[in-house]
């Protein structure tokens, strides 16, 4: 009876039209799309290289030892689950920007940056996005490198940012498009902002050298830039996580007080927890404070205050020297596994004799590869092969393994030969 | 020349700077009667006993890593909440018209939902669709719903401070004359800061008025259990609303009745008119969420639906979850008794009429101030208190300074 009353009800009011009726389908996931389709072929042979995510030499989830170990540490303390403040976790936040600006720098000796808690890197790029879109005097231009992660675009936008490219990526060496970075940077108008991937460029994996860094570092001084730093991948890239920080404690030893997002999804593993920080580095203590009351005021109307669980854990690694050294072993580990992948695959094209030139395998760094490959390549790798990787010829070193690895040189060199 | 140089100072949130300030006093004696979290009678912080076990769980199986969830959250967490709140034998939910998005907390609940009908309600920009809270209402959403974009936040009449209680009249009125259209949102129980919730009687008139003039329903249930102790009774006002048919929102927050406040657990529940409906609405959800915080945090959302899912912890958590509201009640009632016995000023009927963690006790600034400074006792400007924040040690305390607060203070 009371299906059958509630259904005559709706019925009635289902007359007026839905609110709903609208909305339109929201486009599926481009990345997405490669997982479904690649989990529908019945191939034994399949590899799937569109996952952001690290997997060991047989393709599994990598839970780091350094993790286990942390949560057993957290879990014989009976810790309660009070809300932390706003800004998050303060063993966290603190660990968080010594480990990105170094034990030594000024920064934290004067105190002068705020580093707050966020939700893994998306949700520090957000409360950036958004606290620069209410106080930046500037332009609302947000300057991405072209490429970059397709997420950037949508953050900024959603926060009221426009959207503006440099040139950087060169598909005709597959490399650093560096005069081309240097003439668009330098025309950028004064006081805008200029994102930076800080290692590990996604999609490419194509990284300015040293040099090259000091000098961009330079026409952003000239051009007055407000420099965004996003750093993912810090260790996961050359395996050391100061020579990964490089780019970011340069720039602020040039005195560029940059903003900062920092992930801890890939180097500790920690994906599902969303384990982020986000950083100002300001004029000074006062100004630092002043700034931490507005990232406050951000953040209470969105999720109120971060999660506990992936923030003590980072925090109990980054602050007890066993787990540390462990967790550099092993964010070493991953890093290198992905370059021996990398040296392979490039190995293996040679061995299947393709006469193109794959030395970008190599040079680039970091879980993506940019191979080339057109779309039409792409699009018969995938048919032809089940090799999935996305229609920019992007591909997740974390999902070759030496298992598979030469059968990937295989089906490229016969796509591209 | 720095380019915030100009960012000014921010007023710190003032529930926080509550408990700082208590935090900072040496008196002895002192009492936080602020922030809304649970608290036992030996004024400690508890983990739920269900929950310590659920945790053991899933620190030993091996099986579990910390892969992303998706983005629309832990499926069966998702599902399980949602039948928490509309019960295991809801038509909508055998319809297939129910969805969820999980979300940071009771909050982030609120932010979704209100940037979806921000961008999908009414046309697709309701920046000028008026959004009503209560009045009072729980102080961060005026800034959730303006902050997601809507620039005509109103109140709609609530609370009844002469007579302590439901301002119905005042309530139905802005109902009634309201621009058609205009979104409500309501406290499923345990209204906060008030106590103070409808009857059964009056929600039927509330809902008539609703539906009548198209108004759309977004719930906020960040007490389930907490309140009266029984699910059952605290979501009648929900199903009551999805018997009725109409296509709303729930947001619900499982940092209460789980105690899991730090782990940030919480599901909007989505009731739409049929399930093609509901697929294209999780499917701009998942646009939202992406840009904000690409998908939630893994740990509370298992340990709940882990809890939610297996028969036995779930009877272990009602009786948890039991256990909490009946401390309350029992403050509640001990609270009356002893200013009666005082011979306070005023009626105190309201203390035992209210539900849920907090009291707005009718105490006038002055009269807080009064509390706050020369007794030590810290509860809002408002004169709301936590409940939870009383024990049979500190209530004598607590009473005798409320006794000369309105007797000394006017």
């Amino acid at each position: 009876i009371c299906l059958q009353f509630s259904s005559l009800l709706l019925f009635c009011f289902g007359l007026c039209s839905s609110w709903w009726g609208g909305v339109q389908m929201g486009p599926p996931d481009p990345i997405l799309g490669v997982t479904e389709a690649f989990k529908r072929d019945t191939n034994p042979k399949k590899m799937n290289l569109g996952v952001g995510a690290y997997r060991d030499d047989q393709g599994k989830p990598f839970v780091l030892s350094c993790v286990r170990k942390a949560e057993a540490l957290i879990a014989s303390k009976q810790l309660d689950k009070e809300y932390l403040p706003i800004g998050g976790l303060g063993e966290f936040t603190k660990a968080c920007a010594q480990l990105a600006l170094g034990n030594d720098s000024e920064v934290l000796k004067s105190s002068r940056n705020i580093t707050v808690q966020t939700i893994s890197g998306t949700g520090s790029l957000r409360i950036g996005a958004n606290f620069l879109s209410r106080f930046h005097g500037g332009p609302r231009d947000v300057y991405l490198p072209k490429p970059s992660w397709g997420n950037h675009t949508p953050i900024f936008r959603d926060a009221g940012m426009q959207l503006k490219a440099y040139r950087y990526y060169d598909p005709s060496t597959c490399g650093f498009d560096f005069k081309g970075a240097l003439e668009d940077i330098s025309k950028i108008p004064e006081q805008s902002v200029i994102l930076l991937h800080a290692c590990a460029h996604n999609p490419t994996g194509v990284d300015p050298r040293p040099e090259q860094w000091k000098e961009i570092a330079d026409i952003v001084k000239k051009r007055n830039l407000l420099v965004f730093f996003d750093m993912a991948y810090q260790g996961f890239a050359s395996g050391d996580i100061d020579r990964d920080a490089w780019a970011v404690r340069y720039f602020i030893e040039q005195g560029h007080n940059i903003v900062l997002s920092q992930s801890f999804a890939k180097n500790m593993g920690l994906y599902g927890e969303r384990v982020g920080g986000f950083t100002v580095v300001c004029k000074d203590a006062e100004e630092a404070k002043r700034v931490e009351s507005q990232l406050k005021i951000l953040i209470r109307p969105i999720y109120s205050n971060p999660p506990m669980n992936g923030a003590r854990i980072a925090s109990t690694i980054l602050s007890t020297p066993d787990l540390r050294s462990l967790w550099l072993e092993e964010v070493h580990g991953m890093a290198n596994r992905i370059i021996k992948m990398r040296e392979q695959l490039a190995a293996g094209l040679k061995k299947n004799g393709s006469s193109h030139n794959w030395q970008h395998v190599i040079d680039q760094i970091g879980m993506f590869c940019f191979t080339g490959l057109k779309p039409e390549q792409v699009e018969r790798i995938i048919k032809e092969y089940s090799v999935y990787m996305t229609k920019d010829g992007r591909i997740s070193m974390a999902g070759v393994s030496s298992g598979n690895v030469g059968y990937l040189a295989e089906a490229i060199h016969a796509v591209t030969k | 020349m720095s380019v915030f140089s100009e960012v000014p100072q921010a007023a710190p949130v003032a529930v926080f700077k509550l408990t700082q300030d208590f935090t900072n006093d040496q008196f002895p004696k002192k009492v936080n009667l602020g922030v809304g979290a649970y608290r036992t009678d030996e004024g400690q912080p508890w983990v739920l006993p269900v929950v310590k076990k659920v945790e053991k769980i899933i620190v030993h199986d091996d099986r579990l890593n910390h892969e992303y969830l998706p983005i629309l959250g832990l499926p069966e967490f998702r599902s399980s909440a949602s039948k928490i709140a509309l019960g295991d034998n809801s038509p909508a939910i055998q319809e297939n018209r129910v969805g969820a998005v999980q979300c940071l907390g009771g909050t982030g609940a609120l932010k979704m939902g209100a940037e979806f009908l921000r961008r999908f309600y009414n046309g697709d920009n309701n920046t000028k669709t008026p959004v009503y809270v209560s009045a009072p209402t729980w102080e961060n959403h005026n800034a959730v719903f303006s902050n997601a974009g809507f620039e005509d936040v109103r109140p709609y009449k609530y609370w009844d401070g002469e007579k302590r209680g439901l301002d119905l009249t005042g309530f139905l009125g802005d109902l009634e004359s309201c621009p058609e259209r205009s979104i409500f949102v309501l406290h499923a129980c345990a209204h906060n800061p008030t106590g103070t919730d409808p009857t059964q009687e009056q929600w039927k008139q509330i809902a008539e008025v609703m539906m009548r003039r198209k108004l759309f329903v977004f719930f906020d249930s960040a007490y389930q259990g907490f309140a009266s102790g029984s699910l059952e009774k605290d979501a009648w006002a929900v199903r009551y609303f999805v018997s009725l048919g109409f296509e709303m929102f729930c947001a619900q927050s499982f940092s209460k009745n789980f105690g899991l406040y730090n782990e940030r657990v919480g599901n909007l529940t989505v009731v739409a008119r049929d399930p093609d409906n509901l697929k294209r609405i999780l499917s701009q959800m998942e646009k939202i969420v992406r840009t904000t915080w690409s998908n939630p945090p893994s740990q509370g959302a298992r340990i709940v639906a882990i809890t939610l899912n297996t028969p036995e912890l779930f009877t272990e958590w009602k009786d948890n979850v039991k256990t909490m509201a009946d401390r309350v009640l029992l403050m509640r009632a001990q609270l009356k008794a002893k200013l009666q016995s005082l011979g306070t000023p005023g009626t105190w009927e309201h203390i035992t009429d209210q539900i849920g963690m907090f009291s707005f006790t009718g105490l006038n600034p002055k009269q807080v101030e009064y509390m706050v400074k020369e007794k030590h006792i810290y509860l809002m400007a408002s004169g709301r208190i936590n409940m939870c924040g009383l024990t049979t040690k500190n209530i004598d305390y607590v009473a005798e300074s409320i006794h000369e607060a309105v007797t000394k203070v006017q």
